[in-house]
């Protein structure tokens, strides 16, 4: 418990925290060499100087504080809430709309900022999305609830597979729509991982994330999660997609579809992009239309969704370039693994020096797929020598299909098949539209 | 009017901001210098106030989202990136903006902060694309001396410029994102001023030590002062965006001079026995009294949908005329009101009725609908039905207020020191962390290296000017204390013209032309470093150095387009030698006289005509040349 209270401080810091009885969020005062400093003690981070203590002042700002020994820390008035306004009703639901599943498994969408010591939480209860959100109370109801709380670099397939079921429980409960709230960093994988564990969907599911954090006023979370609900709530199509901005303006957002979609830039509202395809679907000015040049898996209210969610991870993503060394096949051989989906080159190449260790893969049984480093296009392994060489030793080249698109379909496939034969079929059959049999300008 | 200020109890704390001239911003690589060109990019936001844990909004961030702001930002690539998008985290805090800010430090006697923690203050009318403001305190304490008293200062902090408003139209907003992150330094002080002097001089003595980092930017927009004004038994009032030092003592003043109208309205008003229970919000739609009205305001309201609302204000009757300082009465405290949170166009009140097309008959009229007696007042508003609702309701708020005395608000300072209803003060707690940005240590070696390299104290300054370039006291001191002592020295130590001319005309010349209201902050120091290039290879006069100002000032052109402007360029000497001749010929007369007192009187006479043509110098040498040649000759024949 006292770990918590004086969180973050360490060393000489800790031990004057410790001395004067002082927890985080007490008025303090540090004196030293005949001056003092006043504030409310915060937390501080774990990365920072350890011989600093962080200070609000009254003027709101902080500043910190170095902390020696011959400083003198005392607590001046300890913690005390200052009484706050009751806390305003979120807004009433409307009985005839429909209803939607918010399935929260990391990014905080919704936020809430304690400005006394600068904390920020996440909200996930449904109040808290109505409060925050109002006027996703004229859109549809909504349910929340928590799955996980990750950061997104912390989802693995085992992940993936809880979620597959938490959605299709959402679904057979009778929900709409259901929406997966989730961290932008690997929401592509883990959309692509829905798009194949959710077979027959009756409904749409929609992943939604935010670029710049919720807490700030500026966020791109509000605007993402309206559209999220409506194309939940009323889109004609049932697939999984994401719903993020169009652009950087807070106009449009665009619903990608899920085996398609990919993050493309690191800090832009508009970091997805669909790749190879239009996107399902945009929302705009409360209107939801519909995109998709390919057409779309229509919303089927009396479909019953069939859950496929066993995941192999063994399955690595292995990208090509020069100066690569094959031992790195050898290692992946070795270690049992199952697949290699390779990011190759242009049209889908990797060096002839490779070509012994892939052998070895393909003779040990592992499928070996192709994929191209260039994200946009097909590729086509049969134009250069190296390509032809290549299919001829059992590459298997997948099309336009994304690399992580495939890596995800390939762990997939080997959760749902052991034979290689009935793995690359599967790999070679589009399932959700990761496969584009035309590719327009 | 004679005031005591301090019997008063007059309280006055001044904010400083001034843009630091640095290359970058303050939190990415983009110049600090603003753009004329057409925005390459325009993108639309919407802010939203950010929830606190206990989901009480903050009611000042909540009102400006309440109002459903629609905000347009201008990007231009050369002055702004991703950053000022919002599209990027903001990079590290620029070092070199830390360190002018420092050296501001140590010239106000103000204590370095240890470790700087960068903040975010909440501000969601659209003015950062982020929602908030990123600010952080640098040092703390300090003080100025002002008239022999020692006015204590609070914080120096670094903060973001933000965008530039270039159109505000109901709902919606434009900025342009140019000046968004260019580096701020402000300097507060307590509210220890006790006279609007002491304000203006308090100013002024910070603007001193700022400029003495000599790397402040100046001209217009690059420095802005806020008030915060109470007197006993007023309320604090936070006064935004006064724009000149020389306006300081002026808002001052008629701050208080509100403040003790209000005070006095407050006791009128008791004495009247009016109740807050008596002031309801109950509108009444007069429109039929008005369908043929000859009002201009009412006939556009009723023409495009809109109705007339009246409101009774009991036993108000002549309070709304009252005044409480220049051009500002009791009823324009309730029309800024109901401008703001009814976002009508005005309103009109019984005071001042009849007037403004509206006739006594349908004053009359009114007052019979409305039941009022001789000691009550109405007001008017026509707009659209909910749009005067909201302003009526505002006007009910403000005028229950006025039984407590001075609410308490934010208010913007206008050109003529005057001052109107701005907005709600906002509540406190508004600043939270800024996690994108780790806290920056301040390295006792930092201020080592900072202190030893401190510019010269104002003092130590005009010292050195009157040494280097012989020029008095009084013109050295002022060159210190304006923004052109850089520009001056450059000038001056080229050495074609003289530093007293040098500086006169960056002082004196310069004071006279803001006094004429020419925008003389528009000029670059390159605008004016050119003009006295001008006159330093004599292809203007310095007599018309004014003019030429004056003219690239208003026109926004270059010296040399100004100079062709004012048609005037230097005669050539063969010219001038011809203006010469034709007087002395002219004047055969004041051959006879003694040959200083022709060389005089002709001096006059030629120089009335070539003023700002010709050198006096040249004008002298040419004159004496002739009237040489003319005694000589007439003593030959
Ligand atoms: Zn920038």
């Amino acid at each position: 418990m006292e770990k918590e209270e004086i969180s973050g401080y360490r060393h000489q810091a800790l031990d004057a925290l410790r001395k004067a009885g002082a927890r985080v969020g007490d008025k303090v005062k540090v004196e030293r060499e005949g001056e003092a400093v006043e504030g409310i003690l915060m937390p501080r981070t774990q990365l920072g100087d350890p011989n600093y203590l962080v200070l609000k002042l009254a003027s709101g700002y902080n500043i910190g504080v170095k902390v020696n020994g011959r400083a003198k820390v005392e607590v001046v008035e300890s913690k005390a809430r200052p009484p706050g306004a009751p806390p305003f009703a979120p807004p009433e639901e409307k009985p005839d709309l429909p209803l939607v599943e918010v399935i929260g498994t990391g990014g905080t969408i919704v936020s809430r900022v304690e400005y006394r010591t600068g904390a920020v939480y996440p909200a996930l209860s449904t109040e808290d999305l109505y409060r925050a959100v109002p006027e996703i109370s004229s859109i549809a109801r909504v349910r929340a609830r928590v799955l996980f709380s990750l950061l997104s670099e912390n989802v693995y397939p085992p992940h993936w597979e809880k979620m597959a079921e938490a959605v299709a429980e959402a679904l057979e409960e009778g929900a709409a729509g259901v929406i997966v709230a989730h961290g932008t960093d690997t929401m592509g994988y883990t959309a692509a991982a829905l798009s194949f564990a959710l077979q027959d969907l009756p409904a749409p599911v929609i992943l939604v994330g935010s670029q710049r954090s919720s807490d700030r006023p500026s966020s791109d979370a509000a605007l993402n999660l309206m559209a999220a609900v409506r194309a939940a709530a009323y889109g004609p199509f049932a697939e999984v997609g994401v719903a993020m901005h169009e652009w950087v303006s807070d106009e449009a957002v665009v619903i990608h579809r899920g085996t398609k979609v990919r993050k493309c830039h690191t800090s832009r509202r508009d970091a997805f992009k669909t790749v190879n395809a239009s996107p399902l679907a945009r929302v705009s000015d409360g209107k939801l239309t519909m995109l998709a040049s390919e057409g779309f898996r229509p919303r089927n209210p009396t479909g019953k969704v069939r859950v496929k969610p066993r995941f192999d991870p063994k399955v690595a993503l292995v990208k090509f370039h020069p100066g690569f060394n094959p031992e790195v096949i050898d290692w992946y051989v070795d270690r049992k693994y199952r697949g290699i989906i390779l990011e190759g080159t242009g049209l889908g190449h990797v060096a002839r020096l490779c070509y012994s260790h892939l052998r070895r893969a393909l003779d040990e049984g592992l499928f070996v797929g192709m994929t191209s480093q260039c994200l946009w296009g097909e590729v086509r392994m049969t134009v250069y020598e190296v390509g032809r060489e290549l299919s001829a030793l059992g590459v298997v080249p997948l099309g336009d299909m994304l690399p992580e698109t495939a890596l995800v379909k390939a762990m997939w496939a080997f959760g749902q098949v052991s034979e290689k034969e009935e793995v690359q079929r599967l790999m070679l059959t589009n399932l959700a539209g990761e496969l584009s049999s035309r590719i327009l300008l | 009017m004679d005031v005591d200020y301090r019997e008063l109890g007059t309280k006055v704390g001044i904010e400083i901001h001034r843009q630091l001239d640095t290359q970058y911003k303050l939190f990415c690589n983009c110049p600090t210098h603003l753009t004329r060109e057409e925005a390459e990019t325009i993108f639309l936001r919407r802010l939203r106030p950010t929830a606190s844990e206990l989901w009480e909004v903050d009611t000042a961030a909540l009102f400006e989202f309440q109002k459903g702001l629609t905000i347009l930002y201008e990007a231009d690539p050369k002055t702004c990136c991703l950053v000022e998008m919002d599209e990027e985290p903001p990079h590290d805090l620029n070092p070199e903006a830390v360190d002018i800010a420092l050296q501001a430090a140590f010239l106000l006697k103000a204590k370095p902060v240890e470790e700087i923690h960068v903040m975010r203050k909440i501000v969601i009318d659209g003015s950062n694309t982020c929602g908030f403001q990123r600010t952080c305190v640098v040092a703390l304490g300090g003080e100025v001396e002002v008239e022999g008293r020692r006015i204590p200062l609070q914080a120096i902090s670094l903060e973001e410029d933000a965008a530039r408003k270039m159109e505000a139209r109901g709902d919606r907003v434009v900025y342009r994102l140019d000046r968004l992150g260019i580096p701020l330094i402000e300097v507060a002080t307590a509210p220890a001023m006790t006279t609007p002097r002491e304000a203006e001089s308090a100013a002024l003595a910070i603007g001193r030590a700022l400029r003495g980092t000599g790397k402040v930017k100046r001209g217009l927009g690059s420095i802005r002062q806020d008030l915060n004004i109470s007197i006993r038994r007023g309320a604090l009032i936070e006064v935004k965006g006064v724009q000149e030092l020389g306006l300081i003592s002026k808002v001052v003043e008629n701050e208080v001079r509100r403040q003790l109208g209000l005070l006095k309205i407050k006791e009128e008003l008791e004495s009247r026995g009016l109740k807050a229970e008596e002031l309801v919000f109950a509108p009444v739609d007069v429109t039929s009294l008005f369908q043929a009205s000859k009002s201009t305001v009412i006939r556009r309201a009723l023409a495009s949908g809109g109705r007339v609302l009246a409101l009774a204000l009991p036993k108000l009757a002549g309070l709304l005329g009252w005044e409480l300082g220049p051009n500002l009465r009791f009823g324009t405290e309730l029309a800024d009101r109901a401008k703001f949170f009814g976002g009508v166009g005005g309103l009109f009140h019984t005071d001042e009725l009849p007037g403004y097309g509206i006739t006594p008959q349908e004053v009359e009229a009114l007052k019979a609908q409305l039941g009022l007696s001789p000691l009550d007042a109405a007001v008017l508003v026509a707009d659209r039905a909910e749009r005067a609702e909201k302003a009526l309701e505002a006007v009910v708020e403000r005028v229950k207020e006025a039984l407590q005395g001075v609410p308490e608000e934010t208010r913007t300072a206008r050109p003529d020191g005057s001052t109107r209803y701005m907005r709600p003060r906002p509540g406190s707690a508004r600043l939270y962390p800024e996690t994108d940005i780790p806290p920056i240590l301040i390295t006792p070696e930092r201020l080592e290296r900072l202190k030893a390299v401190l510019p010269p104290s104002p003092e130590q300054l005009a010292a050195r000017l009157m040494e280097r370039f012989s020029i008095n006291r009084k013109l050295a001191e002022q060159l210190v204390d304006s923004d052109y002592l850089s520009l001056f020295e450059k000038v001056a130590a080229e050495g074609r013209i003289s530093p007293s001319f040098v500086a006169t005309a960056l002082t004196e010349t310069m004071k006279s032309l803001e006094r004429k209201a020419v925008p003389v902050d528009s000029l670059s120091d390159e605008q004016l470093y050119g003009a006295f290039t001008l006159i330093g290879e004599g292809k203007a006069a310095k007599e018309i150095f004014l003019e030429l100002v004056e003219e690239m000032a208003a026109a926004g052109v270059s010296p040399e387009q100004a100079l062709e402007r004012l048609g005037v360029r230097m005669l050539s000497m063969e010219e001038l030698a011809a203006v010469v001749d034709k007087q002395v010929k002219e004047h055969p007369e004041l051959l006879a006289e003694k040959p200083e007192k022709a060389l005089g009187r002709l001096m006059k006479m030629v120089m009335s005509q070539v003023r700002g043509k010709a050198d006096p110098k040249t004008v002298a040498g040419l004159l004496r040349e002739k009237l040489e040649d003319r005694h000589s000759s007439s003593r030959n024949t």
